[in-house]
């Protein structure tokens, strides 16, 4: 029992690590039909596809850098998921290859060679919304993250993989700020955003994703808009069609956060916006020109306390690793 | 889609245009941190780099003489440890041959140049000015390979001809002898002094500022 979830774990890793989840496919394939012929752009954008698909064929990390693992793991998981076993599952992947040898200490620069250490790989458990609202008691457990499954009915284990090129991007503002003349209001979070998209160009390894938070204090700003990128490019309302997954592994909807706090409709207006005016920008694939220079973005917002107003954004690369599994 | 090969002629590489798409066929070779330091610090360059090209890239080799192949499923092949002596061709498999970030090397890279006869600088993220200009006066170009995309360019070395200083340097960062065939990637910045990455931070930051001032404030 225990070692058939633990290979299931390890199917997981594989999977994440060399596979990307449909929407992202999709969008860059819509991209690479958009840029023009023979351009740099559709160059680049040809290049990430047939990497994926061969990566993908050959079950091999379809980026070198394996990047930070994260799951996110149901409440209701708790005992049967715990860290213990995700770490024997991660040495494992490791250990066959799936993974890179991607973790260093810190303090000592030595290298972990399984991936694995006091909070590596890092684990959240979340409380799905569904459970909560079906009144299933609420367990006693210090800040559920809500949502974060929402639209799986049955317990479900995400992963995400963000290597350290697009980690390197990722900044927060705080407003007001008088270089971008931003003020605290929907406006000046639309300045932060573009000044970020100017800012990063293609060093990330754009085509890139974009999560936003609005508030909050610096670390949950931090945690809020990573967790955006677990949200699929086309989910409702993105204006992308949706696209059924079918199989074992099956993406299934991310932290929805949107309407949470704030307001639904001003947020994803805000979203189309912001996505259709970096694209403007030209940027494009690489940072070498060309219309696409990101895939989407996404935000959610948090209350803050009057006197602090923060903007924070996680970039994502084109590598935008994420997979669920129901256990 | 413009096809270059090995030897890479100063004639051929000041042909090139910033934003040229090309596919690179014939030997490059690696080179990155550890490198460029030995260089810097006078060591004897362990190749011919005249007309030649330099990757930057850490590359995941796999050492496949048959001792150390494992079963199949049981587990990853190891390392060749550092040291190993150099064996010649076929008994390296490359796993991960992406690019690294080429900034780094910008303190090293005109004197390379100068000194090595380099004529393709192959990596992301672009390079200095002061780079920038050594390659318009010697007549080199650098190659922006597409970041992140290890399986292919691993799938585009079709041998590896041998590596140097691997006992100095680890296997990272060795360099490596690859013999590769269509190599995709675009010239971000020519021997004419034209960079890519300069235009488009400029031409990006030119169409920020209209969005900024515009009266299209609230979303
Ligand atoms: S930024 Fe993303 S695609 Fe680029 S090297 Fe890092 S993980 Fe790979």
């Amino acid at each position: 029992m225990a070692n058939a979830l633990i290979e299931k774990l390890v199917a997981l890793i594989r999977e994440t690590a060399s596979s990307l989840p449909d929407d992202v496919l999709k969008a860059l394939r819509a991209a690479a039909r958009k840029e023009e012929k023979g351009s740099s752009a559709a160059v680049v954008l040809k290049t990430i596809l047939d990497n994926c698909a061969l990566a993908k064929k050959q079950g091999t990390p379809l980026c070198q850098d394996t990047g930070t693992l994260t799951f996110f793991v149901d409440e209701r998981l708790r005992r049967k998921v715990t860290p213990a076993v995700l770490k024997k599952a991660v040495a494992l992947a490791t250990a066959r290859g799936y993974l890179r040898k991607n973790c260093i200490d810190s303090v000592t620069g030595k290298s972990y060679d399984d991936n694995c250490a006091e909070g590596a790989p890092v684990v959240h458990y979340t409380v799905p919304r569904a459970v909560l609202g079906r009144g299933v008691s609420k367990p006693s457990l210090p800040a559920p993250r809500a949502g974060t499954h929402r639209g799986t009915e049955s317990p479900a284990v995400t992963l995400i993989l963000k290597g350290g090129g697009s980690e390197n991007m990722s900044r927060q503002y705080s407003l007001p700020d008088a270089m971008l003349g931003a003020g605290r209001d929907l406006a000046g979070v639309r300045k932060c955003v573009l000044d970020a998209v100017q800012k990063i160009q293609g060093y990330g390894c754009a085509p890139g994703i974009l999560g936003v938070c609005i508030g909050g204090d610096r670390a949950t700003g931090y945690e809020v808009a990573k967790e955006q990128l677990l949200r699929p490019l086309d989910e409702k309302g993105s204006g992308m069609p949706r696209q059924e997954c079918r199989g074992p592994v099956a993406m299934v909807g991310g932290p929805v956060v949107v309407g949470e706090a704030g307001d639904a409709t001003l947020l994803s207006r805000l979203e189309k916006n912001l996505l259709s005016e970096a694209n403007t920008l030209g940027i494009g694939p690489m940072g070498l020109g060309g219309k696409t220079t990101l895939l989407g973005v996404k935000v959610a917002s948090r209350p803050r306390v009057p006197a602090s107003f923060f903007v924070t954004i996680a970039y994502m690369c084109w590598a935008c690793r994420r997979r669920t599994i129901v256990v | 889609m413009t096809k270059i090969s090995y030897p890479f002629t100063e004639k051929a590489v000041r042909a090139l245009k910033a934003g040229e798409a090309v596919e690179i066929t014939g030997r490059i070779y690696t080179g990155r941190d550890k490198f460029h330091k030995f260089f810097a610090d006078g060591g004897e360059l362990p190749v011919d780099f005249t007309d030649g090209a330099l990757y930057h890239c850490g590359p995941v080799c796999v050492n496949v003489v048959p001792r150390c192949v494992p079963a199949r499923g049981a587990g990853q092949p190891s390392l060749p440890a550092a040291g190993e002596t150099h064996r010649g061709t076929e008994e390296w498999r490359v796993v991960s041959a992406g690019p690294t970030t080429s900034v780094r090397e910008n303190p090293y890279e005109p004197a390379f140049i100068a000194k090595s006869g380099v004529r393709v600088i192959i990596g992301k993220g672009g390079m200095d000015a002061a780079t920038l200009a050594a390659m318009k006066k010697h007549g080199c170009v650098y190659v922006q390979a597409v970041g992140g995309a290890g399986a292919l360019y691993a799938d585009s070395v079709k041998t590896v001809a041998g590596v140097s200083l691997l006992k100095a340097f680890g296997a990272a960062e060795a360099v490596w002898h690859f013999d590769v065939e269509n190599f995709r990637g675009v010239v971000a910045m020519d021997a004419h002094g034209r960079s890519l990455f300069a235009e488009v931070e400029k031409s990006s930051g030119a169409k920020l500022s209209p969005l900024f001032t515009s009266t299209r404030q609230k979303s």
